[in-house]
């Protein structure tokens, strides 16, 4: 397996009251996969990715990659972070650029590498503007380009859209879902989003609150073009809703 | 047009106060030579302009002002950046500097001037004192400040020590440091006059005790306009600066 979470438990003390954040969770994901984390808050997604990522250690069990245990971040796995975390003194070049400094890439070379991505993400033209005059889908986009820009093999994702609006969402979903298929990332994506989960993930993780933990897996048989007023796509999401228990018995049709 | 309403609020502003000072001079039984009109004030300006005393002594003030302000902010800033860092460390530190921070620099005068002697020191290590509290200070709680996703982006895309300072913390946390910057030169400027007063034979501080000494309020007077203009184009000075430092880094204002 190429990415193995064995038997992982996590807690936190919060007010004097413990937490269990991680409730004897496993996992594997492949190589390549395109794996959403599901579930309500406070059902441990976002502390899995963590996990995963090297920010936090797990208080018991294991996390590898390539059967290294994961003890730090690295430059290899990059995560994306719901509110972008780029660097407002530095213009969108010089940011997607971050990365290559510390790979020592030659300064010639960072740039030409910089501006493929932010020709891939579609921001073309946007290279000497700063974050702070770029709307939150543009600024997220700066953000995928200066992952991909170190060349990847996983990119994190934790609930990357949860902050832009519903068009936007989508549109950069579908970007996403492209980038992933045209450069062959592992991807592991955090979202509360039912929808957003089935429109990108191989395989969706549901997990549940209260202890943290992994209710099901659920392989989405959905090929490459995704689309979510097909049946199949409706199929799928339904199956998810029942997961959840969202689904009302009867004729109408009724989500919240 | 933001400029022209503030030239003229200027103008209006110090109109009102020549003014003030005007009639109260009219009003007023004191002898001429105590209390002098703005004229006359300007008259001796004119005076130490023309007998380049006035050049010589703000040259003298200067100088001992740019080696204290700029050694002062820089040795802050740099100690505060880690401290900042060291929040651990600051935690045995910062009693003391709480202990020595609210006394006023003149206090540590007398033992300066035992220790140094009359001269250039005595005024350079009270702007130094002066400077160094606010700056280390606003330093050491603005990197404390930091967001840390900033922190946590750097660590992922591998950048250490000491790129991460240079080119994560420091850019950062500079807009608050800057505040602190700015805090310190209006204090550092101040006592500048206090310490010369007490222990220099020149600059603006030392004329203004030589012009009570010699009965001249005009002199002082006018040195005392001089010192505020000279103190409000150094804060000018300084927001140049930081606004080109801060337009480098992606602000706008």
């Amino acid at each position: 397996m190429y990415i193995e979470v064995k038997d992982a438990c996590k807690n936190f003390v919060q007010d004097g009251n413990e937490f269990v954040a991680l409730d004897h969770v496993s996992l594997g994901i492949e190589k390549g996969e395109f794996i959403c984390l599901l579930g309500p808050s406070g059902c441990g997604k976002s502390t899995l990715l963590n996990a995963l990522a090297g920010f936090e250690r797990v208080s018991s069990g294991s996390v590898t990659i390539e059967d290294t245990e994961v003890t730090a971040p690295s430059i290899n796995n990059i995560t994306i972070f719901q509110n972008y975390g780029l660097l407002p003194w530095r213009n969108v070049l010089k940011n997607v650029e971050l990365g290559l400094e510390s790979k020592n890439v030659p300064k010639s070379e960072r740039e030409q590498i910089a501006r493929k991505y932010l020709d891939l993400v579609g921001l073309n033209g946007y290279e000497k503007r700063y974050p702070k005059r770029l709307s939150g889908g543009q600024q997220q986009r700066v953000a995928i380009a200066r992952g991909l820009a170190v060349d990847p093999d996983i990119i994190f994702m934790d609930e990357p859209f949860g902050a832009l609006d519903a068009i936007t969402r989508m549109k950069l979903q579908e970007d996403i879902l492209n980038i992933s298929r045209k450069e062959k990332k592992t991807i592991i994506f955090v979202t509360h989003d039912i929808e957003e989960a089935v429109f990108l993930a191989d395989r969706i993780v549901v997990m549940m609150a209260d202890p943290g933990r992994i209710k099901s897996i659920v392989k989405v048989p959905l090929g490459a073009h995704r689309d979510r007023t097909s049946e199949d796509f409706l199929y799928v999401r339904d199956k998810i809703f029942e997961l959840f228990n969202l689904k009302t018995e009867g004729y109408i049709e009724y989500y919240i | 047009m933001k400029k022209i309403i503030s030239i003229k609020n200027v103008i209006i502003s110090l109109a009102i106060l020549i003014l003030l000072w005007q009639l109260l001079f009219s009003i007023s039984n004191y002898d001429k030579a105590l209390f002098p009109s703005p004229l006359m004030a300007f008259d001796a300006l004119i005076e130490m302009i023309k007998n380049g005393l006035l050049l010589e002594n703000i040259k003298a003030s200067m100088y001992r002002f740019a080696i204290g302000y700029v050694s002062s902010v820089l040795i802050a800033v740099l100690l505060g950046v880690i401290l900042g860092r060291l929040q651990s460390v600051f935690k045995y530190i910062n009693p003391a500097v709480q202990l020595i921070r609210p006394i006023s620099p003149t206090a540590w005068m007398p033992f300066i001037v035992l220790l140094f002697g009359i001269g250039d020191i005595p005024a350079i290590v009270i702007i130094f004192i002066a400077a160094f509290f606010p700056v280390l200070l606003s330093t050491v709680s603005a990197v404390g400040n930091i967001d840390p996703i900033y922190l946590k982006v750097s660590k992922n895309f591998g950048i250490k020590q000491p790129s991460l300072t240079w080119k994560v913390i420091f850019p950062a946390a500079f807009p608050q440091i800057a505040n602190g910057i700015h805090l310190a030169l209006g204090t550092a400027w101040i006592f500048l006059v206090a310490g010369e007063m007490v222990g220099a034979q020149s600059g603006l501080g030392y004329q203004i005790i030589d012009a009570r000494n010699n009965i001249r309020a005009d002199i002082l007077l006018a040195t005392i306009l001089v010192i505020g203009i000279i103190g409000i184009l150094l804060d000018g000075l300084l927001k140049l600066i930081e606004n080109a430092i801060l337009k480098s880094w992606g602000g706008d204002e």
